[in-house]
């Protein structure tokens, strides 16, 4: 038989495709040809995959060749399309028995030595086979247990061309090693750059507890502060408190990096929620995401966990404006012309800001800023923008006092349960709101979850009109508070939460009057 | 008067010779009429002035340029009109014009700057409005510049007394310069005040203009308040300029410590007044009316109704702005309880945050 075909999967955005490659050798001029709107690295394959072939010990005869893959529609990219051609290509010229790869997905890239080396998105293209109702993937070694994720899906990985090959010809060679992964499935991912323990920040109780509460309901957090108060830190020891992911989760976040190729072979699923540093001088499409062919950008590989900003004021202003969409919609729209792709964009935004340029201020005996250097300064940052923070504190300069202390600091371990205790009060109370938290919550289902006695009424209507403040922010407070009673166990918002989330509020331009 | 406004257009001839010409030649329509034989008689112009003013012949625009003024409501009045403030001709370098929105001072009644630096603290601001306001509602009307940080504070001072006020600008008078100010330049404008300017309608706020300005501010008034002036303050130029005319010169003292308060000290020791009260002020000035009732007392609120941990903290504030850390440190009460009081006193006006997690005492 001279025809043959093989599925194979590609991914776009986070979405993958079933593809199917096909392979014809037919007597003619010796010439290789490959059709099916193909990018060029695609393309490329015809010489890696030919080499391969040769390089593994098998003939390639002078034949004509001709490789479709298939639907024409879709545009294919990547290298992951060489092992499926190199099988489709060996059974067209009989050296695998057709009908061995039935139902199977390959996915692989080639060397030249016959070598299969690994290749970003098998998460999303498993899961789509999965959906398809195919039980079993060929894929690189290295991404088993990436592939090994999905249930139900018999996975095999390879590590050269002969082995896919013998596989496919009956013959039992790499199963062995089928198994000895599975276990490293389960180790929990340590993270390269070790996360900072609350334990090890002396001082700053107010920066503490604003942190436990943000990460407790899921809210945004601004902190400003004078250079060197810890800032930075702070947001770096809160990824340490942040509740595990659950199942569900854990895989949401694991696409997003398989389609990076971000995944770590040894522990693919990622069991603890990202924690994204981003500079100042990134780009919106680095942050958003971007391309032709939209990548997955920063605010998505926060997905889940904490997206930190560090001197905001920095950072270009339009690039800080695209957030706020997703700020909203917790996920991200970019449209191009072949299509509109969606990225889960659920994170939690921690920022840093100096007071003024100088970072003094109102220390005015210090502070040499003139009031529009500092009113420009703030002005970088959008009313708009600000109006999706619901809390602010401020990080005092750590005196001599707090540095030197031995006072023993609550562990992130201890924040970290009674953050999980009240994250837990939260999923059982919106479980039919379908939101994970108080910071989600919407409006119109204020009133319902947020009620307010008599005496706490009558403290708002007063800090309604002596804070001035808006509608927007009004609500935020009754968000924040709401986290502030589930941290003290309380199904009811008294008026010291309220207080509480009073003097957590976002600053308010009049503040910055001089 | 269109030929007085053409005369006062003309750019790059000093006020004073203006006034000097004018004073030759009678009327500032034989000013526009001169012949060139005639303008070289008078010595005290220089070639490139003689030129400037006979070159203001061909401007063709101040017919239409002076009734585009009328109509935005802008008054001219030049220094031979008998509306010009004597006040001001006493000086050493009157402007040859001034255009007016609204009123100009009255001659009859105490006239004082309150003045200061547009970096400025809460203090200085809480007196800059208890000055102002306490010597506005004795009917002293209030001159200052309308910038940022004390004058601005100044002008609201007396408009919550109800008194009348005047800004003079370093920008064309229907120019409102800071843009923030918009408030309070249409509310001056509005109890009665007025804004003032030299500078022809439409002239942007340039870095020079205000120094100039400054000598106008003083020349209108009796007295001038330095409220909080750091050592090379702008009101410090107006400081000057008012012991130059002969004006009084007053400055509020400020802790030792405190930068901004420091020209202010240094005034003090020179041998300005030092302003204690208000009332003081106004007996000084023989305006002070025994028979009213007592006039506010400077300092915070009655502090009756406090619980006593509000007071502790309470006690602790000032007028310079603390943070919730210095409080906690001062009152040795946990962050989240000092955090609570201070939440519980601005709600109840005791204290102002200014900025995040640092309070002052309110001001009004």
């Amino acid at each position: 038989m001279s025809f043959s075909s093989i599925l194979s999967a590609a991914v776009d955005g986070l979405q993958a495709e079933l593809i199917r490659v096909e392979a014809d050798v037919s007597n003619g001029l010796p010439v290789f040809h490959m059709v099916g709107y193909l990018s060029s690295e695609v393309r490329e394959a015809g010489e890696r995959v030919r080499t391969a072939i040769r390089n593994s010990g098998y003939e390639y005869p002078p034949k004509r060749t001709v490789v479709n893959l298939s639907p024409a529609t879709v545009r294919k990219r990547g290298a992951s399309f060489d092992l499926p051609i190199a099988a489709a290509i060996l059974t067209a010229l009989g050296q695998i028995p057709p009908g061995s790869a039935k139902d199977c997905l390959m996915i692989g890239e080639l060397g030249l030595n016959g070598s299969v080396g690994k290749v970003p998105g098998i998460l999303p293209m498993v899961m789509e086979a999965a959906r398809q109702g195919i039980r079993r993937c060929i894929i690189p070694e290295e991404n088993a247990g990436e592939g090994r994720l999905v249930k139900g899906m018999e996975i095999i990985g390879v590590s050269s061309l002969k082995e896919a090959a013998a596989l496919l010809q009956g013959k039992p060679c790499a199963k062995q090693r089928k198994e000895s992964l599975e276990k490293k499935c389960e180790v929990e991912r340590t993270g390269e750059d070790r996360i900072p323990d609350f334990a090890e920040l002396q001082g700053q109780e107010n920066v503490r507890r604003a942190a436990e509460i943000a990460v407790a309901g899921g809210h945004n957090l601004l902190m400003i502060g004078p250079p060197g108060s810890g800032k930075s830190m702070t947001a770096r020891c809160m990824a340490g408190i942040l509740p595990p992911p659950d199942e569900e989760e854990s895989l949401e976040i694991t696409r997003i990096y398989s389609v990076l190729g971000l995944v770590d072979p040894e522990a693919p699923l990622i069991r603890q929620r990202p924690f994204r540093e981003v500079h100042h001088t990134a780009t919106r499409a680095a942050l958003i995401g971007g391309g032709t062919v939209p990548r997955p950008g920063e605010i998505s590989l926060a997905h889940g966990g904490i997206l930190f900003l560090d001197e905001l004021p920095e950072f270009n202003r339009s690039v800080l404006e695209v957030l706020r969409q997703p700020l909203e919609n917790r996920e991200i729209r970019l449209s191009r012309t072949h299509g509109t792709y969606r990225f889960p964009a659920d994170f939690m935004l921690v920022a840093a800001m100096n007071p003024c340029p100088c970072g003094n201020y109102p220390d005015l005996s210090k502070c040499r800023c003139t009031p529009s250097q500092i009113q420009m300064y703030l002005g970088r940052i959008s009313r708009p923008f600000l109006d999706r923070i619901d809390l602010c504190v401020e990080a005092p300069r750590i005196g001599f006092g707090s540095l030197t202390g031995t006072a023993r600091q609550e562990s992130s371990s201890e924040i970290r349960k009674r953050v999980v205790r009240v994250r837990a009060i939260q999923k059982k109370r919106y479980e039919k709101e379908g939101i994970r938290n108080n910071a989600a919550l919407r409006t119109e289902d204020l009133k319902r979850y947020c009620v307010l006695g008599n005496r706490e009424k009558k403290l708002m209507e007063r800090a309604f009109s002596q804070m001035e403040l808006t509608a927007r922010g009004y609500h935020r407070i009754l968000r924040t508070a709401r986290t502030i009673a589930d941290l003290d166990g309380e199904e009811r918002i008294r008026e010291n939460h309220l207080r509480e989330a009073l003097s957590l509020r976002m600053i308010d331009e009049k503040y910055w009057r001089r | 008067m269109v030929y007085e406004f053409w005369f006062a257009r003309i750019q790059g001839v000093p006020a004073q010779k203006k006034i000097c010409l004018r004073e030759c030649m009678k009327s500032a329509e034989a000013i526009y009429y001169i012949e060139e034989t005639r303008l070289r008689s008078f010595e005290f112009l220089n070639e490139q002035e003689r030129e400037r003013i006979i070159r203001a012949g061909e401007d063709q625009e101040y017919k239409t340029e002076y009734e585009k003024m009328t109509e935005r409501g802008i008054r001219f009045i030049p220094y031979f009109s008998p509306e010009y403030p004597e006040q001001l001709k006493e000086i050493q370098d009157p402007p040859y014009a001034l255009y007016v929105k609204g009123r100009l001072p009255e001659s009859g009644t105490k006239k004082a700057a309150v003045i200061g630096a547009r970096r400025c603290t809460p203090y200085g601001e809480k007196y800059a409005i208890d000055f102002a306001r306490a010597l506005a509602s004795r009917g002293v009307e209030i001159i200052s510049g309308m910038a940022r940080g004390i004058d601005g504070m100044g002008h609201r001072g007396a408009l919550m007394a109800g008194g009348r006020t005047y800004a003079v600008l370093g920008c064309g008078a229907d120019v409102c310069y800071p843009r923030e100010h918009i408030g309070l330049y249409s509310d001056i404008l509005e109890q009665g005040g007025g804004i003032i300017s030299e500078l022809a309608p439409g002239t942007a706020p340039l870095p020079r203009h205000f120094p100039a300005r400054n000598r106008i501010i003083s020349g209108l008034s009796d007295a001038v308040l330095v409220m909080e002036a750091g050592k090379k303050s702008g009101s410090l130029i107006t400081v000057d300029m008012a012991l130059e005319q002969g004006r009084d010169v007053y400055a509020l003292p400020g802790p030792v410590n405190s930068t901004l308060s420091d020209g202010c000290n240094r005034l003090i020791r020179q041998g300005a007044g030092i302003l204690l009260s208000p009332e003081e002020l106004l007996e000084e000035w023989g305006l002070s009316d025994a028979g009213s009732p007592a006039e506010r007392k400077l300092g915070g609120k009655k502090e009756k109704t406090l619980e006593s941990e509000e007071k502790l903290v309470y006690s602790c504030l000032g007028l310079y702005p603390k943070s919730a850390d210095q409080i906690v440190s001062e009152t040795k009460l946990c962050i989240r309880k000092v955090l609570d009081l201070l939440i519980s006193l601005e709600l109840q006006g005791y204290v102002e945050e200014i900025s995040k997690n640092y309070y002052v005492i309110s001001r009004c």
